[in-house]
């Protein structure tokens, strides 16, 4: 019998020698990442279940990245962060990136892989449900709430029931105006946001393994908006070199078999695509994005685990390079080392923030979650009323940035910017 | 939470529809409240359902932290989006004790059983069309049926499974200490 990809890394860690979609099996985490929403809960069920002196599973799985509230004057969310810091004294870990520190990285889904944490092979559980961003490396990865993340703090292990295998092959070459976004809001919009539910979401084919490691990110880091357990690529001389820069731990890399059954398969042809957005209020609303051009915006926003990544904001510098924007455009980099490359890379001789800064964006923001889930009231680029807001982020419910009244449009950095120039929803076409 | 006297639930309903995500549940400003906190826990009752569009009945009354609402009734999906464990506590916390749903977004459901903070029962038609918010209902959550008291109608409710014991014995932790996977 032959297995997927999810399936021989649950059999590997489970202690198995194969498993099957429905098998409830106890599995064993590589890594435990928590941040400073779901962490002080964690820690507090951990505390009250395990003992005041109870000690952590593993010291060295165990990766608290604060992410959400950082860059506010909110009282409990510096408190929050006071309790991490706390647990970290106390159970003496190691992998803690203390937010006012130079150990600060940001954005906890793109924090992971950049410092090493996320393995081909490896399993990775996060209290937050975009973990399954590191899929993108070949590693199991998924979203779990406080109660499940503080039973794994005290006995390393979770429960998992082995999901069925939806893959998406995204045959042929990719062209130049479309964007992993692009493909997984089409993708989400054809099966909706229920569409993959409890179900492992498998991305390959030609386009998938021309993409790099950020746009990989973006397709596993949207399954949840179609409400799966993880999303997963196989791991290629791509993921594998991207690893290897920044890890010297060991790891076992794990390939699906050829011809393993899945539950279903969807075959695009990459060239089909188009440049696109999904309106309110869920991520499945999928339109072309030249459909939409009538609609007219007030706030572009470029940021977060899925659209805040380098190569995010050099697709947003391709269409801004000369350009000025005519609405209000923020940005903010996912993490410290993207903030860096920010000032470091250069299009045309320039440096990337000055190219932003002549198209008239608004100063770059700390890296943080910031305004991607409202948060706090002082949270940076959080809608206060009416705003139509047109994102990179993953999610527009309902006051997901904050107003119930503010509408958000989300697209690929390309269709952001350019839609950033006129105003209204444009195809970034229209510019390249 | 869920107790044993809880295993018949009477009282009004509050309906929804599909995909009622997480940020509708609990709005993300509210996630600076930590559930292990009992005034923090308490708290976040007073925020249950507080991204509700306005217009539609409030959830819990201004200045309280309890729901008149004891069962929530919505359509497919319910529960989308985050992983916060905030959204079953915070209905939890006002005084639901049943969500019935056509389906459930995978973490949402997850962190129901863990926490046992309310049922997550499963309908199987669709309940929005028959119950209007304020309704009085009764779920047996033995049996696995719940009915609208203004008409008689009694609807079969899908079996929990294996979430009911562990949802019984107080969540994740009380579960694995009854079945002794863990000490004490």
């Amino acid at each position: 019998m032959s297995s997927t990809i999810t399936e021989k890394i649950l059999a590997r860690a489970s202690g198995r020698d194969r498993v099957s979609p429905g098998d409830n099996i106890w599995v064993n985490a590589d890594v435990l990442l928590t941040h400073d929403v779901c962490g002080p809960g964690t820690i507090g069920i951990f505390q009250r279940e395990f003992g005041e002196t109870a000690r952590v599973w593993d010291r060295e799985k165990v990766v608290i990245i604060p992410d959400h509230y950082i860059f506010t004057a909110d009282a409990k969310a510096h408190r929050n962060v006071e309790i991490l810091r706390a647990f970290v004294r106390e159970q003496g870990l190691p992998h803690y990136y203390d937010p006012g520190t130079p150990r600060y990285k940001g954005v906890c889904h793109l924090a992971l892989p950049e410092e090493g944490y996320v393995r081909p092979g490896e399993v990775i559980v996060g209290t937050d449900s975009h973990t399954c961003t590191h899929g993108a490396l070949g590693a199991f990865a998924t979203g779990v709430g406080n109660t499940d993340a503080a039973f794994i703090l005290g006995t390393g292990k979770i429960l998992l029931k082995v999901p069925p295998t939806l893959r998406f092959n995204l045959n042929g070459a990719q062209p130049d105006f479309v964007t992993a976004k692009d493909m997984v809001l089409r993708i989400i919009g054809d099966i909706g946001v229920d569409g993959a539910n409890y179900c492992a979401m498998e991305f390959g084919g030609e386009a998938v393994r021309q993409m790099n490691v950020d746009e990989r990110m973006t397709l596993c880091n949207m399954a949840v908006e179609a409400g799966a357990k993880n999303g997963i690529i196989e791991p290629d001389e791509t993921a594998w070199a991207y690893v290897r820069a920044r890890t010297d731990k060991a790891f076992e890399p794990l390939r699906g078999d050829a011809g393993a059954a899945v539950a279903a398969e969807r075959t695009y042809d990459a060239g089909a695509f188009e440049p696109c957005v999904a309106e309110p209020h869920l991520p499945s609303n999928y339109a072309p994005a030249r459909a939409r051009s009538h609609v007219r915006l007030d706030r572009a926003y470029i940021g977060s685990c899925t659209g805040g990544k380098l190569t995010d904001f050099l697709m947003a510098a391709r269409i801004l390079r000369g350009r000025r924007v005519s609405i209000e455009t923020l940005l903010v980099p996912a993490t410290t080392e993207v903030a860096e490359k920010l000032i470091t890379e250069t299009l045309d001789g320039k440096s990337l923030v000055e190219v932003f800064a002549e198209a008239g964006c608004r100063d770059i923001a700390p890296p943080s979650c910031a305004a991607c889930l409202g948060g706090p009231v002082d949270t940076f680029g959080r809608t206060r009323g009416k705003e139509v807001v047109i994102s990179t982020t993953n999610r527009n419910f309902i006051g997901r940035m904050g107003s119930k009244d503010a509408p958000i449009y989300l697209a690929s950095p390309l269709t952001v910017a350019a839609s950033a120039v006129t105003g209204r929803i444009t195809d970034p076409r229209e510019f390249l | 939470m869920i107790e044993p006297s809880d295993r018949t639930i009477v009282g009004p309903v509050y309906v929804l529809g599909d995909n009622v995500d997480t940020d509708l549940i609990i709005p993300a400003q509210y996630l600076n409240l930590v559930p292990t906190i009992p005034a923090e826990y308490r708290q976040l009752g007073a925020y249950a359902l507080a991204g509700l569009p306005d217009g539609l009945p409030p959830f819990v009354p201004a200045g309280r932290t309890a729901s008149p609402y004891r069962i929530v009734i919505a359509g497919r999906n319910f529960g989308c989006g985050s992983s916060r464990e905030h959204a079953p506590i915070a209905l939890g916390a006002a005084g639901v004790k049943a969500v019935v749903a056509r389906s459930y977004a995978r973490i949402f459901f997850r962190n129901t059983v863990a926490t046992g903070e309310l049922y997550p029962f499963e309908s199987v038609q669709d309940l929005p069309e028959v119950f209007r918010t304020g309704d009085e209902a009764e779920l047996d959550a033995q049996r696995g049926c719940i009915t609208h008291c203004p008409s008689g109608q009694a609807f079969r409710l899908k079996p929990l499974g294996d979430a009911q014991p562990v949802i019984e014995a107080g969540g994740l932790f009380g579960y694995a200490r009854k079945s002794g996977m863990i000490r004490r």
